[in-house]
């Protein structure tokens, strides 16, 4: 039988006893009174309780006590005593015994419904994929199940189907919904070449994409994998409390023995009440708050997190999230974007791109493609171009538009003169670190460009915002200190440490970690020791897969705003545990003296139905608290989006 | 008279619920039944695991069955904290769970409110 089933068996059975108690007062009595009743405390017992029963004595087999040992011997005490004063001609007590049942089972049910939903972000996410998928097979294409597809396999999705797993287009283009595994509300425009994601929502375009990972092997598998690893883990703290719970039952019982001791016989209370307040305490001692306080906030703090695209994966990361005092960044790929980016043009940016793009299309420099990228983004179509020529360790030069055009360093500036008010730019733009290179038509300077591995968008509001919660901000850069300068103090970090060796990365954090604990944060594989060493590793979901095994926290978007978010959501998360063992604590220790009628003289007592519902109330309390947190407000956070 | 028998009784079973509760009681270790490449260990879920400890060999694929025979939800669900596993148990069926036994150690594992334990070591 269910527990809602054995819930509702007993609070019909209940009932009558109920109605009785109120209108007792006024002369109402059931027919059979005590007969009557027996009856309706035998069937609870049976029914409703007997489950109780049978695991608190099976668990007695093992030398182990639990919750269900305090339900079953403060109901079957009360019953028990009861039939013994029925049959003495004494007051009875069956309906408490029945009241604490239906009280614990309510609470029980009510328990069961929010557990199961606050583990349902597993379940979210598994439900996000897509059923089956339309895959070119011999030339014509065919609808298989998600289960048989496999990587290499061409895949074809068109407007407002789900993207089946991972890989890249082939052909065509679209934008893409990825909000369900990124967290990133805004579509993303994609064309041949570019990654997409399982599970993901297609809304515009039909494209042709290469499967490369498929069942276990896709970002969603990985992300459940791991959600599920970090909702199954405990917080160290969770470990006090298991101590506590393992003797806590026992204790009760011989708190419950010395009470009923205490009353009975130095006090000369009645057998009667003595037994009530002995039931009592058994009753509201149920530890079940304490032992749910941990794991609910847990579930509910990591499944939020994964909705927002960062991956926490374990209790002991969230603890330890809490006390982190510095944050140390890699430069490349985490602060900035990893690759060379167009930062400034001087001159008509739309002639200077026009002819910058011509020269460079043919060029294999790293720094042409960023040319290149900037000409496509602002699309300006790159003039045409004969005579293609490369200067040794100047430059190209070529002839566009029937005129001659060069772009080179500043090597090629015996050959031309720049204007002061052009060097003097040059120069400002060389001491923020930038490569500058120059750009000619027609025998003279037309424009400059500057290109840098420039920092991403999100990077300095998300390191004024550490800030602004008191932590030091550390830069680590293999770079120069010249370009490790002018990057810091782009994004205003505090401190940089320039010229390191990838292998000395997890030793300056540990000489950091002297002074406090250390988040890192990185995405290269010679990151990987440092995120190891570092007392809360946060990778980057586009770095490499060594990296992403070695960080206790993944972030999904590669946005260092989720650096300021996943400590807040932890530091959120860590405070709503302390919250709730507090509270369940509180509860139990100051539950158990009124129980025992400690403050009986102050009218301050709890009846064992009271105490009943009290235990009920305490479950429900905590586990709704843990829900709250997914309504918690951040700071950080970006505008919602359903 | 009455009171008298009453304080004994009392005490008597103070007693006697610190020494089952408290004192040391053996645990059994049972080991896995072996076939050529795969072993499997039945354990019964009644008021904690019984066998609580079972012993694994390291390399051969494992399975350990439950079989909940327990209506408390605190026993419904089995979590292995090591392997990430957290799986329903339905009462009176068999359920079997796969154990990774690739490198040895003893681990841990618990009912979904982590009051009763079990261990599994694998060597």
């Amino acid at each position: 039988m269910s527990i809602k089933n054995r819930f509702v068996f007993s609070l019909i059975v209940s009932l009558p006893m109920l109605i009785e108690m109120f209108l007792k007062p006024f002369g109402f009595m059931l027919p059979g009174h005590e007969w009557t009743m027996f009856l309706l405390a035998t069937a609870v017992m049976l029914v409703s309780d007997g489950p109780f029963i049978q695991s608190a004595w099976a668990a007695f087999k093992h030398h182990h006590a639990n919750m269900d040992t305090l339900v079953a011997i403060g109901t079957a005490t009360a019953y028990f005593y009861s039939i013994y004063a029925m049959l003495t001609h004494q007051a009875v007590f069956f309906e408490s015994a029945a009241f604490v049942v239906t009280f614990i089972l309510l609470g029980q049910v009510f328990e069961d419904r929010m557990r199961h939903s606050a583990s349902g972000a597993v379940e979210k996410l598994m439900d996000l994929q897509a059923k089956d998928a339309t895959v070119l097979r011999d030339g014509r294409l065919v609808s298989i199940p998600l289960s048989d597809v496999a990587v290499g396999d061409i895949i074809q999705v068109k407007p407002g189907q789900k993207i089946a797993v991972d890989g890249v287009i082939t052909e065509g283009q679209s934008t893409i919904d990825e909000s369900m595994v990124t967290g990133e509300s805004m579509p993303v425009t994609k064309a041949t070449g570019d990654a997409v994601i399982g599970s993901t929502m297609n809304s515009t375009g039909t494209f042709m994409f290469k499967a490369s990972k498929v069942g276990d092997d896709t970002l969603l598998a990985q992300i459940v994998e791991m959600v599920k690893k970090a909702q199954t883990s405990h917080a160290p703290i969770q470990r006090t409390v298991d101590k506590i719970a393992d003797i806590f039952v026992p204790a009760v019982l011989i708190i419950a023995i010395a009470t009923f001791f205490v009353w009975d016989v130095l006090i000369g209370a009645s057998l009667v009440s003595s037994m009530l307040f002995a039931v009592s305490v058994v009753i509201i001692a149920c530890p079940c708050a304490l032992g749910i306080a941990t794991p609910t906030a847990l579930m509910v703090g990591t499944g939020r997190s994964a909705k927002l695209g960062i991956l926490i994966k374990n209790g002991e990361v969230l603890e330890a999230a809490n006390t982190i005092k510095t944050v140390v960044f890699d430069k490349t790929g985490t602060i900035t974007a990893g690759h060379p980016q167009v930062t400034d043009i001087v001159g008509d940016a739309t002639q200077v791109l026009r002819v910058a793009a011509a020269l460079e299309a043919s060029s294999e420099h790293p720094l042409a493609t960023a040319i290149l990228n900037r000409a496509k983004t602002t699309v300006v179509t790159p003039a045409k171009i004969t005579n293609f020529a490369a200067i040794q360790g100047k430059g190209v030069q070529a002839t566009v538009d029937g005129h001659a055009a060069f772009i080179g360093n500043d090597k090629l500036l015996t050959d031309y003169t720049l204007s002061a008010a052009e060097q003097a730019t040059m120069e400002h733009l060389q001491q923020e670190a930038k490569t500058v290179v120059i750009v000619g038509f027609a025998g003279k300077v037309i424009g400059l460009i500057a290109i840098q591995d420039a920092p991403k968008a999100s990077s300095a509001g998300a390191i004024a915002a550490l800030k602004r919660e008191g932590l030091r901000t550390v830069m680590l850069t293999g770079d120069n200190a010249r370009v490790a300068a002018a990057i810091a103090a782009q994004v205003g970090i505090d401190d940089v440490i320039a010229d390191v060796l990838p292998g000395d990365k997890a030793d300056h954090v540990k000489a950091l970690q002297e002074s406090g604990p250390v988040a890192f944060v990185g995405d290269g594989i010679n990151d990987a020791p440092a995120l190891t060493t570092a007392d809360v590793g946060i990778a980057m979901g586009s770095g490499t897969d060594i990296a992403i095994e070695s960080g206790g926290i993944v972030l999904v978007k590669n946005d260092l705003q989720d650096v300021v978010r996943a400590l807040e959501l932890s530091k959120h998360t860590f405070k709503r545990i302390k919250f709730n063992l507090f509270w369940a604590f509180i509860y139990n220790t100051l539950g158990i003296p009124v129980a025992a009628g400690v403050f009986f003289g102050l009218d301050l007592s709890l009846s064992p139905e009271l105490a009943g519902l009290g235990m009920a109330l305490s479950s429900l309390s905590v586990v709704a608290s843990s829900l709250l947190l997914n309504r918690t407000k951040l700071t950080s956070a970006p505008a919602v989006t359903a | 008279m009455d009171k008298l028998i009453v304080t004994v009784v009392a005490f008597g079973l103070i007693a006697f619920i610190s020494w089952w509760f408290f004192g040391k009681h053996a645990v059994k270790e049972v080991a896995a039944n072996q076939a050529a490449d795969q072993q499997s260990v039945d354990v019964e879920v009644s008021g904690g695991y019984s066998p609580s400890t079972v012993v694994l060999k390291q390399g051969i694929p494992a399975q350990i069955n439950f079989n909940r025979k327990d209506a408390s939800s605190c026993l419904e669900q089995v979590v292995f904290e090591d392997f990430g596993i957290n799986d329903f148990l339905p009462k009176n069926e068999k359920h079997s769970v796969t154990i990774d036994t690739s490198k040895p150690g003893e681990y841990d594992y618990a009912c979904g409110m982590n009051m009763f334990h079990g261990k599994v070591i694998v060597k």
